[in-house]
């Protein structure tokens, strides 16, 4: 249902900054609209975006409505060794997407 | 016998009608607009917090957001700022906030010295023309800040379904 996509250079050399974007899908529906009829619509929205470089959290974010559609961040980490970047988004109605990158470091 | 309706009592009948059916006037929904629309008070309060009321100081820190807006529902925004990002000296949270949006926090991020340096993108929504603040906090305990005022042209957050 949702997607997740992710940007990350699959090679570096040590000591490196590589960048890293990220993208999810997601409407993140504000809570301040309304329908046509008037009635409240409840927000749903991204909260919580983490990125992981083997196991130890090198980014985090804290969303709030004032984020738009498809959450895009867009970062950068050393490139310190070879592994795996993981990337975690946890919202709104257990709204819960993970994704990984492998990234080999010479 | 045709009854005849002037101009001016046709409009003051429609206003009546348009009243009686609970249809929104002009001045309502400028009410309602406005209780959407955040202050520069509420931003304040919102850095305060972030902050735990220590003292900011301008410098550091450089937000970009284009000048003029289109649509306020996606607006490329980045904030760089200058420092080392060694294990001694770095950044450890970034946090945007909004003066007129109805929510003041933007985003709040954190980062460390693997960042490498501290430069973040997103894409945010916002609500009026408006003046954005960013502001960094040091791992030395000190806040540094940088603004960036903008034009909207179409508000984001208001539309109807």
């Amino acid at each position: 249902m949702a997607n997740a996509l992710v940007t990350v250079p699959s090679t570096a050399r040590r000591g490196e900054i590589i960048e890293i974007k990220t993208l999810v899908s997601h409407n993140m529906e504000t809570g301040y609209r309304r329908t046509d009829r008037g009635a409240s619509i409840p927000r749903d929205i991204v909260r919580l975006f983490v990125c992981t470089y083997n196991g130890v959290e090198i980014f985090s974010a804290e969303l709030h409505p004032a984020i738009s559609a498809n959450p895009y961040f867009a970062f950068s980490t050393v490139a310190t060794e070879s592994g795996t970047i993981e990337f975690q988004w946890k919202g709104d109605n257990g709204f819960a997407v993970s994704s990984s990158a492998r990234i080999t470091v010479t | 016998m045709i009854r005849k309706t002037t101009r001016r009592k046709f409009l003051a009948e429609a206003a009546l009608l348009a009243a009686a059916a609970g249809l929104p006037s002009g001045a309502s929904a400028q009410a309602t607009s406005n209780l959407l629309r955040g202050t520069e008070k509420d931003m304040l309060a919102a850095i305060t917090r972030f902050t735990g009321a220590k003292a900011v100081t301008k410098g550091r820190v450089r937000l970009d957001v284009p000048p003029l807006v289109d649509n306020g529902n996606t607006v490329a925004i980045s904030v760089a700022v200058e420092s080392p990002m060694s294990e001694t000296d770095h950044v450890k949270a970034v946090g945007i906030f909004s003066e007129r949006n109805p929510e003041p926090v933007i985003l709040v991020c954190k980062l460390g010295p693997r960042a490498g340096h501290a430069n973040v993108a997103t894409r945010v929504r916002l609500a009026d023309t408006q003046t954005l603040v960013a502001v960094a906090q040091m791992s030395d305990g000190t806040f540094w800040s940088g603004s960036a005022p903008t034009v909207v042209t179409i508000a984001s957050c208001l539309e109807d379904i």
